[in-house]
């Protein structure tokens, strides 16, 4: 698909927000599963209380990326600020893990 | 997205309040009934009204479980409480099924008489309980689905607080706005008022909401933690001491269990809750007894009572004081649990979290009618479409018809037979059928007329409540009062006020002309559910 045809779908408005509301609940969940698992590895305290604080912050996180989603003035913005985030955190909690 | 910031949350606000917001009416609704859970359920088994808690009752209590269950796996006495002047009989019958649930399965249940011993046997019912899952698993509907149905209604509950917060530049001015017969303005201005009265309270009940269902909705940070898994976290942050696995030898306990229930109130200064016992009349039986505590809001919800543990002669082995040390995050999830759950709470303060819930059905609900009344007002007195009539309609049966179902669900409970089979299912049912014919009708009417039945049926019925309950029960208004019984008593008052209430609205939206009428308004406003601006 051309660039320019890319951005014409995008902007349709209905096709916009649809991209913007599956990024918004599949790329938001997956932001906040990341970020979870990695703070649940990462944070420097006891292993409960690491899991238990990661957990409490993630639908935090959740609701933070569904804002951004259909706040941001490029559905690729929507896009990019969720799934970088996602895919470091994952990589973080990959490193943890290993 | 186009025109900014706030625009685009207002979008978001609207249109996910709109998807899921019928459910989350039903589930504020149901959920608010929940905070008098066990004294619905009370109300609805008038077998267990005579009951008294008195000095003999652990004494009774101990003779019943040892003649009816003298060789269970597992013997739980609930002693009668402020909630519940009965004692509640549990015990788990030693069999495969028992053992391989590790002993956690629920067993028999019978609830004694706490004056007489008496084992009474109320009418079958779900009582509370029904209207208290409802609000978590629905019903019907395969358990994990509803829960993760009613988790994304509440997930999209947390997305329109925020970004209604963000949408309100001006939140405190328009908390004091209130501009009242003036159709949608007035419908926006009690929305506004209801969200930002009880705005920490929506925010707690949500968030809290999807903490209770953390290890089903965000699992990741535990799998990621734990070998286990969450089992091996709750077994970290929670522990708790397995039962033993099978009983040893038959051996004869203590005949009276009253002088260990006043070693336990002697030692904590409290009064006793509940007695374990595991492996009763064997070598290796454990009696515990425990007792209420002075707890903070952040204390965990369960294990944390202070706790005699006794051998079966009646010798301790153990004493709990039930102090826990908690981690900070710990509790934090601690206190939001137990705000949502509100066990913790005494009559005034489980009175307030119970306006707190009204509040917020008035929230999701005035939402609910905004939405209809705005898009009613731009038709500018065209006839409205077929999406509007359906949103109405939808309205008026999430809403007064839900309300309406409750009331045949109570009145259920005093007409059908007491010897009915599978009674309980059959209060259920009439529940579900009311809300269907209200449903039904609904889609039929969905216009002013609707609103104004819908209303007369919602006034009648709950009226009814009270007066089928004198008519069929000796526990009625009159007699609650006069026996000083503030749980049966607030239960027939209540649903006079919402009589009263639904009463004053089908007033206001049949009846009332208002000084002023503003031609305009007056000829958009035909679908709408208020009378005033609808003349």
């Amino acid at each position: 698909m051309s660039r320019l045809s890319y951005k014409r779908l995008a902007g349709a408005p209905r096709l916009g927000v649809a991209l913007r509301a599956v990024v918004a609940v599949f790329g938001g969940y997956a932001l906040a599963a990341a970020a979870t698992a990695a703070l649940a590895l990462w944070l420097p305290m006891a292993r409960s209380d690491a899991v238990l604080t990661g957990t409490l912050l993630s639908f935090l996180i959740y609701t933070g990326a569904v804002l951004w989603a259909f706040s941001t003035r490029s559905v690729a913005r929507a896009w990019v600020g969720i799934l970088v985030p996602a895919a470091l955190c994952a990589a973080l909690a990959w490193l943890g893990g290993a | 997205m186009k025109g900014g910031l706030r625009q685009s949350m207002a979008w978001l606000h609207t249109w996910s309040g709109l998807l899921l917001g019928w459910l989350l009416v039903a589930i504020f609704i149901t959920g608010t009934s929940a905070y008098f859970r066990d004294e619905i359920s009370f109300w609805m088994a008038p077998e267990l009204h005579q009951s008294v808690a008195s000095e003999a009752t652990p004494e009774l209590a101990w003779a019943t479980l040892g003649a009816t269950a003298p060789d269970a796996r597992a013997w739980d006495i609930i002693l009668p409480h402020d909630r519940s002047p009965v004692a509640e009989l549990r015990w788990q019958p030693d069999t495969p099924e028992a053992a391989e649930g590790g002993g956690r399965r629920r067993g028999e249940r019978v609830e004694m008489d706490a004056g007489s011993g008496e084992i009474l046997e109320p009418r079958a019912s779900r009582g509370g309980d029904f209207l208290y899952r409802f609000h978590f698993e629905l019903y019907g509907v395969p358990r994990i689905w509803a829960r993760w149905l009613v988790c994304v209604a509440t997930m999209m509950m947390l997305v329109a607080i925020v970004s209604g917060v963000i949408t309100h530049k001006k939140i405190f001015k328009d908390f004091f706005t209130f501009r009242p017969g003036k159709g949608q303005r007035s419908w926006l201005d009690a929305h506004n008022a209801t969200a930002v009265l009880a705005l920490p309270f929506h925010f707690m009940i949500t968030y809290s909401g999807l903490l209770i269902f953390m290890v089903m909705l965000m699992p990741w940070g535990m799998n990621a933690a734990y070998e286990e898994g969450w089992r091996g976290f709750f077994n970290d942050v929670f522990p708790r001491q397995e039962a033993t696995a099978t009983g040893g030898a038959p051996a004869a306990m203590v005949g009276a269990i009253r002088p260990l229930v006043n070693r336990a109130e002697a030692t904590f200064g409290q009064p006793a809750q509940r007695i374990s016992v595991s492996w009763p009349n064997r070598d290796n039986a454990r009696i515990e007894i425990s007792t209420g505590k002075e707890a903070a809001i952040t204390d965990r919800r369960r294990g944390g009572n202070p706790t005699l543990v006794f051998d079966g002669r009646g010798d301790l082995l153990e004493t709990k004081p039930g102090l826990y040390d908690d981690g900070a995050s710990a509790r934090i999830y601690n206190l939001m649990v137990n705000l949502h759950l509100a066990r913790f709470a005494d009559p005034a303060t489980r009175w307030l979290f119970f306006l707190f819930g009204v509040v917020g059905s008035a929230m999701a609900v005035t939402g609910m009618l905004l939405w209809v009344s705005k898009r009613t007002q731009q038709l500018r007195g065209r006839e409205p479409g077929f999406n509007l009539r359906l949103v109405n309609g939808l309205n008026m049966a999430a809403i007064t018809g839900l309300m309406t179902a409750m009331a045949g669900y109570f009145i259920a409970n005093r007409l059908l037979p007491a010897d009915l089979a599978g009674r309980e299912s059959w209060e259920i049912r009439v529940f579900f059928l009311t809300w269907l014919a209200t449903l039904l009708h609904a889609l039929v009417r969905p216009h002013r007329r609707g609103w104004i039945e819908q209303l007369a049926a919602l006034a009648l019925l709950w009226l009814a409540v009270p007066l089928v309950n004198l008519a069929t029960t000796d526990s009625h208004l009159f007699s609650a009062i006069a026996w000083r019984h503030g749980a049966l008593a607030s239960f027939d008052l209540v649903c006079l006020l919402i009589a009263a209430g639904a009463g004053y609205a089908l007033w206001r939206l049949a009846v009332h002309r208002p000084a002023r009428k503003p031609a305009r308004a007056a000829r958009a406003a035909r679908a709408l559910p208020e009378g005033e601006t609808a003349s």
